[in-house]
C-alpha cells in the first residue's frame, strides 16, 4: 500500500493518522481517485454502534488533538475533531461551563469502563444524555464545523455565534451522520455556565404509572428541571449510593440553580406535585452527581453481552410502549422525562427486533439498535428506515459522497 | 428593480399562462388563482419593500394534496415556483419573478392540534408565530421563539428564516424550538420529518430545511414545542458612560455564569430616538443602555438580579431601574420596540442590517460603524440583540438624493464585511434573501458554496423552486445587502421590529 508522505500511518498499515484537514483531505482525494472506501473513526469508543464497515483504509482522526480557541465570555469553544471530550470538559470546568448536550460515555456500555471519545464522535452520533429534553442535543450545540467531503473537498460551515442564518445549516446535516457525509476536523460547540449547585429529589417505590406521570407534571411544572429518569425496581444496586437505599423504583428529579434558592426549590416541586406523603430522599450535590453520571452513561448495562436498544417515542405513550414491551427487556429505565427508554434484551434476534420496531412506530417513536452482534447489525436495519425519507438521504449522500467511499452502509444499506 | 439581476425571464412561459391557469383551475379552487394584473399586485413585495415584481400567477392551495400537485405540475412543465407565508420578511425571500408562481400558504391557517401531554402544538405553516401562544397560554405554556414581527408573521416563513427574537440566547431560535415539519418538495414528494419525538434518526433534513429560505421545499404543516411559563420575569435598565462599559458589562454577565432571558443594548443615538418617540424612561445621558431582562423561579431571578446589579456597578453603569411589575418591565420594553418608527420619525428613510458578532467585538464595531458614519456623512443608530450578539445599525438617508441611497448601500455593505471580519456573519435572522446574496463570498469561499449548491441540485434538479435567493448569481460580491423603508410606505410598518 502507497504510503502518504505527510500523515503518519501507525503499525496497523491500513490506518492513517492525518494530523490536519489538508492531510485528511489529500488522503480522501487519492481514495476518491481510486474509488476505494475508508472508514472514519476518533477514538473508536462508539465504533460498534451502526453498522460493521468492510474498508481497505481507516482514517483515525486521534491526532487531529487540540483546543483551537475558546472563548469562555463568547460562549463556545473550537476544537479540532479528534480532540478527546475529557479534555474538553477539564479546560470548561474551570471556567465553570460545560457541554450542556450531555454526551454519553459508551465505553461503560461497550467495554466496561469509562471511554468517553471525541468531540468528532458525539457530534457524528448525536446521541445526547438526560439533560436533551430541557437543553437540546448535541444538534442543537454545534454552531459550526470545518470538515472535507467524500471528493476531498475542504468546507466549512456555520460560525462561532448562535445566531445564524447565513446559508444552509450544514452544521445540522453533518451532527448525526455517522461521519458518512464529510470527514470532520474541526467543530465549533456552543457551551453554557454550570449550574452553582444541583440537588436530585427521589421518589421511591412508585409503580410505573404512577413514576411517569410525576416525571410529566414535574416538567409541566417548571422549565429548570434537568433531570428525570425512571428506574423500576430491579436497578437500585447499580447506584450504591448512602441515601438510596431503600427498594423499590426511583423516581429521580434533578433540580439546579444557586446555592441559596436549592432547598426552597425541592420543598416548592414536593408541594406542588403533592409528594408530601410519598417515600422521599434528596440527594446533595456529590451522590447526586454520581447518580446522573450513571444515568448519562448507562452504567445500568455495564459492559453487558445483550443487546441494547434505544426507543424515543412521544412521552405521552411511554407507560403503554413498556408495557407492550416488558416481555422482551431484561433491564430497562426511563429518561427525558418520558421521551426516552433504554431497553436491555438477551433475546433479540431478527425476528423479535423487527416485532419490537413495530410496536415502537405504531407508538409514533423510533428505535436504535446501539450494541448487538455484528451479524444481527449487518443484516438488519439499526436505525428505522422508510422510503421516501431514504431517496432524500441517497441524494444528500451523492451530494457530499458521490463515490460512497466515507463510511458507506455506515447508517443504512446503500447510503 | 435597480441594479439586481434575477434569473433570466423565460417569456415563453409567460406566453403560457392562460394554459397553466387552467390547469391549476383543475387543482385547487377556482377563487383560489390569481392572475390579472389587479389581484396580483398586492403580492409583488414582502417587507423588503424597495424591491418590486408582480408574479405570473397567485396560486393559493388549501391543502398539502394541492400543494403537491401544483408543485409536480410545475416541476414537469418547468415553470419556476417562489413560496409566500405572511410576507413579512425583510430580506426579499419572497419576492416574485415574473415567470414564476407564487404559492402563497395564507389558506394554511389553522392549529391542528395543542398536544399538553407532549408538549407541543401541530400547526398548518400560515399560522402566526404569536397565535400559538394565544392558543396554549390558557394553561401557562408558550412557544418559545419571538421574532418581533410576530403578530403578523407565519410559522412557515419563521421556519424558512429560523427566526429567533430577543430570547434566542436563552430559548433558542426556531430550529432549536420545532419537533416537526411536513415538507413538500419540488416534484411533489410528501416528507414528514421528525415528529412529536426528540431528534430522528438518519440525516436531519428538518435541521437542513430550516433557514433554507424556501429553496429546498415547501413546509405544510410545523409540530413545535411548548414551554411552561417561567414564574417570574424581571427586568433592569442600565446607563452607562461610554459604550466600551456597556459592552464589558455583557460580556461579564454571560462571563459569570448568567443567561439572562434577554438582553438589549443600544447606543446613544437610538436611545434619544426612541425616548423621544415612546417615553419609556430611559437613561439620556447614557452613551449605551442595556435592558437585562432575567426568568425564572423567583428566588434565583431575585439572586441573578442582584448580581447583574453589581456586575453593572463595577463597570460604571451610571444608572439601574429594576421592573416593580410587569406594566414597569413593559414599559422597559416598549422604547426598544419603537426603535423601528423611532428611526423612521428621524429621517427619510433608513436601512437596516442584521449582522451578527461574537459580543467581546461590540465596541470595535461600533466604533467602525461610527468612523463609517462620518465618512460616509450619514448618520446611524444602533440596536443590539447583546445576548446573541445580533446587531442591528439603522442608517439614516434620504431616498430623494440618489447619491445618499449609493452612499447607504455601500456604508451597510462595509458594516456586514466588517461583522464578517471580526469573527461574525452577514445575517443572524433576516435571511440572505435577494439582499445579501452577493456578498455571501465575504463568508464563503467556491468550495463551501458549491457544496450547498449540490445540495440544492440533490433535491431540486432543476433550480425551479425560490430561484435568485440566498446564492450569488453575479460573477463578483456586489455591495448589496440592507433593509429599504421609505418614509410610512414601508411595508407593515405598523409592527414591531426587532
Amino acid at each position: 500500500m502507497e504510503v502518504n508522505q505527510n500523515s503518519q500511518v501507525s503499525q496497523d498499515s491500513s490506518i492513517r493518522l492525518p494530523s490536519d484537514t489538508k492531510e485528511v483531505a489529500k488522503l480522501i482525494k487519492k481514495n476518491y481517485q481510486s474509488n476505494s472506501p475508508i472508514e472514519i473513526i476518533g477514538s473508536g469508543s462508539k465504533k460498534n454502534i451502526g453498522k460493521p464497515l468492510q474498508a481497505s483504509t481507516t482514517i483515525s482522526l486521534s491526532n487531529l488533538n487540540g483546543i483551537i480557541d475558546y472563548k469562555p465570555e463568547e460562549l463556545y469553544i473550537k476544537v479540532k475533531a479528534g480532540t478527546p471530550l475529557r479534555i474538553i470538559e477539564e479546560e470548561l470546568k474551570k471556567n465553570k461551563q460545560f457541554l450542556a448536550f450531555d454526551p454519553i460515555d459508551f465505553g461503560h456500555l461497550f467495554i466496561g469502563s469509562s471511554e468517553q471519545g471525541t468531540a468528532g464522535g458525539a457530534i457524528s452520533t448525536n446521541l445526547s444524555g438526560p439533560r436533551r429534553f430541557m437543553s437540546g442535543s448535541a444538534r442543537d450545540h454545534i454552531l459550526g464545523f470545518k470538515g472535507v467531503n467524500g471528493k476531498g473537498e475542504i468546507i466549512k460551515s456555520g460560525g462561532n455565534v448562535v445566531k445564524n442564518v447565513t446559508g444552509y445549516d450544514l452544521s445540522k446535516l453533518v451532527t448525526g451522520a455517522y461521519g458518512t457525509l464529510v470527514v470532520l476536523t474541526e467543530i465549533t460547540l456552543k457551551v453554557l455556565p454550570l449550574a452553582e449547585s444541583n440537588e436530585t429529589l427521589v421518589i421511591h417505590d412508585l409503580p410505573l404509572e404512577n413514576g411517569t406521570e410525576i416525571l410529566s407534571s414535574a416538567i409541566n411544572y417548571s422549565n429548570e428541571i434537568s433531570g428525570a429518569v425512571f428506574f423500576p425496581e430491579n436497578a437500585i444496586n447499580i447506584f450504591k449510593l448512602n441515601d438510596l437505599k431503600q427498594d423499590g423504583s426511583i423516581t429521580a428529579l434533578r433540580l439546579e440553580g444557586s446555592t441559596k434558592s436549592r432547598g426552597r426549590s425541592v420543598e416548592k416541586i414536593v408541594d406542588n406535585l403533592s409528594l408530601t406523603n410519598k417515600k422521599i430522599s434528596v440527594l446533595g450535590q456529590y451522590q447526586s452527581d454520581l447518580f446522573w453520571d450513571k444515568v448519562k452513561n448507562l452504567e445500568i448495562f455495564n459492559n453487558t453481552k445483550n443487546s441494547v436498544l434505544r426507543i424515543v417515542i412521544p412521552p405521552a405513550e411511554c407507560t403503554n410502549l413498556i408495557r407492550r414491551l416488558k416481555i422482551h427487556a431484561t433491564k430497562y429505565y426511563i429518561d427525558w422525562a418520558g421521551s426516552l427508554i433504554w431497553v436491555e434484551t438477551d433475546n433479540l434476534n431478527k425476528d423479535i427486533l423487527k416485532e419490537i420496531r413495530k410496536k415502537v412506530y405504531n407508538a409514533s417513536g423510533y428505535l436504535t439498535l446501539i450494541k448487538s452482534t455484528s451479524s444481527l447489525r449487518s443484516t438488519e436495519d439499526v436505525f428505522t428506515s422508510e422510503v421516501i425519507k431514504f431517496k432524500i438521504y441517497e441524494k444528500i449522500k451523492k451530494s457530499f459522497d458521490p463515490k460512497r467511499i466515507i463510511n458507506p452502509g455506515k447508517m443504512y444499506i446503500g447510503i | 428593480m435597480t441594479n439586481l439581476k434575477m434569473p433570466k425571464i423565460n417569456k415563453k412561459m409567460i406566453l403560457n399562462k392562460k394554459e397553466i391557469v387552467q390547469d391549476f383551475i383543475k387543482i385547487v379552487k377556482k377563487d383560489n388563482v390569481l392572475f390579472d394584473d389587479a389581484e396580483v399586485k398586492p403580492f409583488e413585495t414582502d417587507a423588503l419593500s424597495a424591491y418590486k415584481q408582480k408574479p405570473m400567477i397567485v396560486v393559493l392551495p388549501e391543502t398539502t394534496g394541492e400543494v403537491s400537485k401544483i408543485l409536480s405540475y410545475c416541476n414537469k412543465k418547468r415553470i419556476k415556483v417562489v413560496p409566500r407565508g405572511a410576507g413579512t420578511g425583510l430580506s426579499g425571500g419572497a419576492l416574485p419573478l415574473e415567470d414564476a408562481v407564487l404559492v402563497v400558504l395564507s389558506k394554511f391557517n389553522k392549529i391542528l392540534e395543542i398536544d399538553f401531554q407532549n408538549r407541543c402544538v401541530v400547526a398548518q405553516p400560515g399560522v402566526t408565530n404569536l397565535s400559538i401562544t394565544e392558543a396554549v397560554q390558557h394553561k401557562n405554556f408558550y412557544y418559545a421563539p419571538d421574532p418581533s414581527s410576530q403578530i403578523a408573521c407565519s410559522i412557515g416563513g419563521n421556519v424558512a428564516e429560523n427566526s429567533g427574537g430577543v430570547h434566542s440566547l436563552k430559548y433558542g431560535t426556531t430550529t432549536n424550538n420545532l419537533l416537526g415539519l411536513e415538507v413538500v418538495l419540488m416534484d411533489g414528494t410528501v416528507c414528514n420529518l421528525g415528529g412529536k419525538t426528540f431528534d430522528s434518526e438518519g440525516y436531519d433534513i428538518m435541521g437542513l430545511f430550516t433557514g433554507s429560505e424556501g429553496l429546498l421545499g415547501v413546509v405544510t404543516k410545523a409540530i413545535v414545542k411548548i414551554l411552561k411559563k417561567p414564574e417570574t420575569v424581571k427586568a433592569t435598565l442600565i446607563g452607562f458612560p461610554t459604550i466600551e462599559d456597556g459592552g464589558n458589562c455583557v460580556s461579564e454577565i454571560i462571563a459569570k455564569g448568567i443567561i439572562p432571558a434577554g438582553m438589549e443594548m443600544m447606543d446613544k443615538a437610538l436611545i434619544h430616538a426612541t425616548e423621544n418617540f415612546a417615553k419609556a424612561g430611559y437613561p439620556k445621558n447614557a452613551e449605551s443602555m442595556l435592558i437585562v431582562e432575567v426568568d425564572g423561579d423567583p428566588n434565583e431571578v431575585e439572586e441573578s438580579i442582584d448580581r447583574i446589579k453589581n456586575i453593572a456597578k463595577h463597570n460604571n453603569c451610571t444608572s439601574i431601574k429594576i421592573s416593580k411589575n410587569e406594566k414597569e418591565r413593559l414599559k422597559f420594553w416598549a422604547g426598544r420596540k419603537a426603535a423601528f418608527p423611532a428611526c423612521g420619525a428621524m429621517a427619510p428613510d433608513y436601512y437596516c442590517m442584521d449582522g451578527t458578532i461574537p459580543r467581546g467585538k461590540l465596541s470595535e464595531v461600533l466604533k467602525e460603524i461610527q468612523r463609517l458614519s462620518k465618512v460616509y456623512d450619514l448618520k446611524v443608530a444602533n440596536a443590539f440583540h447583546a445576548g446573541d450578539g445580533n446587531l442591528h445599525p439603522l442608517i439614516m438617508f434620504d431616498s430623494n438624493d440618489p447619491k445618499s441611497l449609493e452612499k447607504t448601500e455601500k456604508f451597510g455593505a462595509d458594516i456586514l464585511k466588517y461583522c464578517v471580519k471580526v469573527g461574525g456573519v452577514l445575517t443572524g435572522e433576516h435571511g440572505v434573501g435577494i439582499e445579501k446574496r452577493e456578498l455571501m463570498c465575504e463568508m464563503f469561499n467556491n468550495n463551501d458554496i458549491q457544496q450547498q449548491l449540490k445540495i440544492k441540485l440533490a433535491l431540486d434538479p432543476s433550480s425551479l423552486l425560490n430561484p435568485g435567493k440566498v446564492y450569488p448569481i453575479l460573477r463578483k460580491c456586489a455591495e448589496e445587502g440592507r433593509i429599504h423603508a421609505h418614509g410610512s410606505k414601508s411595508k407593515f410598518s405598523s409592527i414591531p421590529r426587532f
